[in-house]
């Protein structure tokens, strides 16, 4: 409850403001404005600043909120509370059928694709004949409550700043979930998040319906704040100008939304009211100066004022440690003592002309530590990606516990069993270690984002992190428990990879480089820890380059070169194959 | 719809599709080369278009003062980002860059405004001022940034076109102006009617082209500038400046505003906020050509000027609708057809 104090201080200061004596209607009108946008920027800082997804047509989904109450009060006569689930779900359906098209968009084809419809819609909203074309449409009734009629912007101003606050809170509850944390993944880029069954596509078209009914729902405040709406609010301007008030404010921070609102909203408007008398200037001096201030604003503080503004507050972040005496359900383990887990048969995989794997074939016994060399090039973390369905085989079999898989994506590997580390570490560097880990045990928790948003989640939450908690003292790293990922050394970052591959519950671990950037003590200490778990049950296979390392600990090498096996036993055996000899160190030794 | 009717609207729209594939190709060559898309882009067309149409009425171009403004500015920033190591070469530099190159043009104007210079002088001028705005630009709003993130980037782009577009208002009211045309011949082909200025479109685009693609071929700076596109530490790691890269960026990108502006003011009339959407139209281009190939790009401009010219014949009321729905298509197949690779972001 006391990260929820401030939240608390904050909106009984808001409720106090209207009764401050003598406080000029003026900033009222103001605040109202700055709660208006701000709605729309907090979902912008989910859609953007957390989930990467650069978006210039909110004000679009702003006018399909407005544009549905103004229509279905003033030609139906609904009461405005009736079109307020409607607003909702119209911006809601929009943003389905938009996001479908457009999240499928990668990289800077994206932010370009939500440009163009939302200039699309613009043109449109100003077209159309049933929405009164340039005029829009007026005589919008005000919200009303019994007798008691909300006019005047002091009145909805507690339906504005409800909104606000009723709206950062459950953003705030949806980032710290479960999906919560597949939704701060994506911004890193999608390969880890699925590969422990993130449906990042999914993820993404979530974020993207959470900020256009947070648009469509400033949007019908607007409409009966306004009581009248016309397409200018909602063009490509005013797009920009949300995406201008959440990274000004903080891209990444729920109340840099709020923030950015206040800060944009009040210096536009003391520009407008106050420059053109100090200068007497002709022309748009006040859009000079705003341009320019944006600018600076930017050089000052690249990552938004929030962050500077939080560093001051006396506020420290939660160090909550989960209970760890809560439990989740274990894999049953159907695969008999000793047989064969994985099998890989005459895998292939061709890049145009390059043969990247050539018909590897090759097993991993159940309770078996196998390793995977070869030179730089040899074709061995392509092999981790056909076996984890990152890429597709071009021919070849691949069966895990006798069951042939025919291409699953990575979510349906990890179902089975398999979980892996990258051999280019893909943590959430501004994640804590905790959370990163729990990403791992992604499959094993159930809540969705609307029970997490009302904290009905919490059960669920609980145990999933009890076993981040778990697995991250297990492979030694519980001191750094609530650090940021980003800020502990590679070779231990390559280590919370593995606790986080430990929580899939996997009954094969996929290891690539696990010992790469480790001091030798804890290269032991990695070694005795994948030794422990093979005796647990579980299956190894890791690909790494320290000879020393992987002589010691696997049961069975298999070495490839130029994606060819070329060599496949014991340590000691393939330490005397001349093949070998001749792939590491040429044909004269 | 008869065949003169048809060949018109595809002259049109190969006219101003002409005019989009150089602006699209600027756009291409900023981006590529700072991360930067180019908002302001359009303040180019217009302020080269209006610095021009302005010389020609004998009225002394705003441009120019700002022009030198931002100058003074840009030595503040080079001496205080050289504070620590200040040298009197590096300053005189500086200086004579900054300062003493937009006065020489700023005394150059303002003896020159109201003699009626011929037309190529005022063209020659015009060019050189908004040439000076660009990198001048480059230095002020976008070498500080230079280490963000795309996203706080194209934030100071659009502060960039604000405060630009409102200094456009400033200097030359709201009025729209028109200025002569670069030539007055004109030949016929048919029904069709060739005007000079349209044949000058045609053949300062392709001469910008071909221009374009000897410099990023053939000489060192412009494989400077490629190097930079593809990876800056690594390009700074063999030498090369990508703040200067950067600047030859604006410069190029100014230079191509400007003579779009100066190529379309003698056809249609121009006001201080229409470039933008000028500039939208060659960004369009550029989208479809995937941000990277110019070639790709010129042929996508060609196609938005024409499906623009007949969308305002058939429809024109939805004639900005059907230019940006254009769009989606073609980024879904783009998208589709990408690889599925991890990239790396910031």
């Amino acid at each position: 409850m006391r990260e929820r104090l401030p939240i608390l201080v904050f909106a009984l200061l808001m409720a106090a403001i209207p009764f401050v004596p003598d406080m000029p209607p003026f900033w009222i009108v103001l605040l109202d404005n700055i709660g208006l946008s701000a709605l729309v920027a907090m979902g912008l800082v989910l859609l953007t600043g957390v989930g990467g997804l650069t978006s210039f047509g909110q004000a679009a989904f702003v006018g399909f909120g407005a544009y549905t109450t103004a229509v279905l009060t003033t030609a139906y006569g609904l009461s405005p509370w009736l079109t307020l689930p409607a607003a909702l779900v119209v911006s809601g359906i929009a943003a389905v059928l938009l996001g479908l098209v457009t999240v499928r968009l990668s990289g800077h084809y994206l932010p370009l694709g939500t440009i163009a419809w939302g200039l699309g819609l613009f043109y449109l909203f100003s077209k159309l004949e049933f929405l009164g074309r340039n005029d829009g449409i007026s005589g919008i009734p005000p919200l009303a409550i019994g007798t008691f009629r909300m006019i005047d912007p002091g009145t909805i101003y507690y339906a504005i700043w409800a909104a606000v606050l009723i709206a950062a809170l459950l953003t705030m509850n949806l980032l710290d979930s479960r999906t919560g944390r597949a939704i701060r993944a994506l911004r890193r880029g999608h390969v880890a998040a699925e590969a422990f069954g993130v449906q990042t596509p999914r993820s993404k078209l979530l974020v993207f319906i959470h900020a256009a009914v947070l648009a469509g729902l400033s949007g019908w405040l607007y409409a009966h704040f306004q009581r009248a709406v016309n397409p200018t609010p909602f063009g490509a301007q005013a797009g920009i100008e949300y995406l201008f008030i959440a990274v000004v404010g903080g891209a990444g921070y729920v109340w840099g939304g709020v923030l950015g609102a206040a800060i944009v909203v009040v210096l536009k408007e003391v520009l407008q009211s106050y420059l053109p008398l100090l200068l007497h200037g002709e022309g748009q001096l006040e859009i000079i100066v705003f341009g320019i201030l944006l600018v600076a604003l930017l050089q000052l503080a690249p990552s938004g004022v929030w962050p500077l503004l939080a560093s001051l507050l006396p506020v420290k972040p939660s160090t909550k440690r989960p209970d760890p005496t809560l439990q989740l359900t274990e894999r049953v383990r159907t695969a008999g003592e000793g047989g064969v887990l994985l099998e890989v048969d005459k895998a292939r995989k061709q890049f145009g002309g390059v043969i990247a794997v050539n018909d590897v074939s090759f097993d991993v016994q159940a309770r078996e530590i196998v390793a995977l060399i070869g030179p730089n090039g040899a074709g061995k973390s392509t092999t981790f990606n056909l076996i984890t369905g990152v890429l597709t085989a071009t021919s070849g079999a691949i069966a895990v516990n006798g069951r042939k898989l025919r291409n699953p994506p990575p979510q349906e590997v990890v179902k089975l069993g398999i979980a892996r580390t990258f051999q280019h570490v893909k943590l959430v560097p501004d994640m804590t270690v905790l959370e990163n880990v729990a990403i791992g045990a992604h499959l094993r928790g159930s809540a969705g984002p609307l029970s997490s948003m009302f904290r009905l989640d919490r059960a669920d939450e609980a145990r999933l992190l009890a076993e981040a908690a778990r697995q991250i003292a297990r492979v030694g790293l519980a001191e750094q428990m609530d650090q940021p990922a980003g800020s502990l050394s590679l070779g231990q970052q390559r280590i919370v990879e593995i606790a986080r591959a430990l929580c899939a519950d996997p009954m094969l671990l996929l290891l690539d480089e696990p010992a790469a950037g480790l001091r030798h003590m804890e290269k032991q200490r990695l070694a005795s820890l994948l030794r422990q778990l093979r005796d647990g049950g579980m299956s190894v296979l890791l690909v790494e380059h320290d000879m020393g390392f992987v002589m010691d600990l696997a049961d069975r090498i298999v070495v490839l070169d130029f994606g060819t096996k070329i060599a496949e036993g014991t340590p000691a055996a393939i330490k005397q194959n001349p093949e070998v000899i001749k792939a590491y160190l040429g044909a004269a030794a | 719809m008869n065949t003169t009717i048809m060949l018109f609207l595809i002259q049109d729209g190969i006219t101003n599709g002409a005019i989009y594939a150089l602006l699209g190709l600027a756009l291409v060559l900023v981006f590529a080369v700072t991360r930067v898309i180019l908002i302001p882009q359009g303040e180019f067309v217009t302020y080269g278009a209006l610095t021009y149409a302005s010389l020609c009425a004998g009225q002394m171009p705003g441009t120019a003062r700002l022009a030198f403004v931002m100058g003074i500015a840009a030595f503040a920033f080079d001496v205080f980002a050289a504070r620590r190591a200040l040298r009197l070469p590096l300053i005189a530099r500086a200086f004579a860059a900054n300062i003493i190159l937009p006065g020489i043009v700023l005394a150059l104007t303002s003896v020159l405004v109201g003699r009626h210079p011929p037309v190529l002088v005022n063209v020659a001028l015009a060019l050189v001022i908004v040439a000076l705005i660009g990198v001048f630009l480059y230095r002020l709003a976008f070498q500080p940034l230079a280490h963000t993130s795309v996203l706080v980037l194209l934030i100071a782009s659009v502060g960039c076109h604000l405060a630009m577009q409102g200094l456009g208002l400033l200097f030359f009211g709201a009025e729209g102006q028109r200025g002569p045309a670069l030539a007055d011949t004109a030949a016929t082909l048919g029904p069709l009617r060739f005007t000079g200025q349209s044949i000058a479109v045609y053949t300062l685009t392709i001469a910008f082209i071909v221009a374009l693609w000897l410099f990023f071929g053939l000489s060192v700076y412009g494989k400077a500038l490629r190097a930079t596109a593809v990876n800056r530490l690594g390009a700074r790691l063999v030498g090369i400046r990508t703040s200067l890269s950067g600047q030859i960026a604006f410069l190029l990108a100014s230079i191509i505003g400007a003579l779009s502006g100066i190529l379309i003011v003698p056809i249609t009339t121009l006001y201080y906020d229409t470039g933008f959407l000028i500039g939208l139209k060659g960004f369009i281009a550029a989208i479809i050509g995937g941000l990277v190939s110019y070639p790709l790009t010129a042929i996508a401009a060609l196609l938005v000027g024409i499906v623009e010219a007949f969308s305002s014949f058939y429809a024109s009321n939805f004639k900005e609708v059907i230019v940006f729905m254009l769009l989606i298509p073609v980024l879904l197949a783009r998208s589709l057809a990408a690889p599925a690779v991890e990239e790396e972001k910031d």
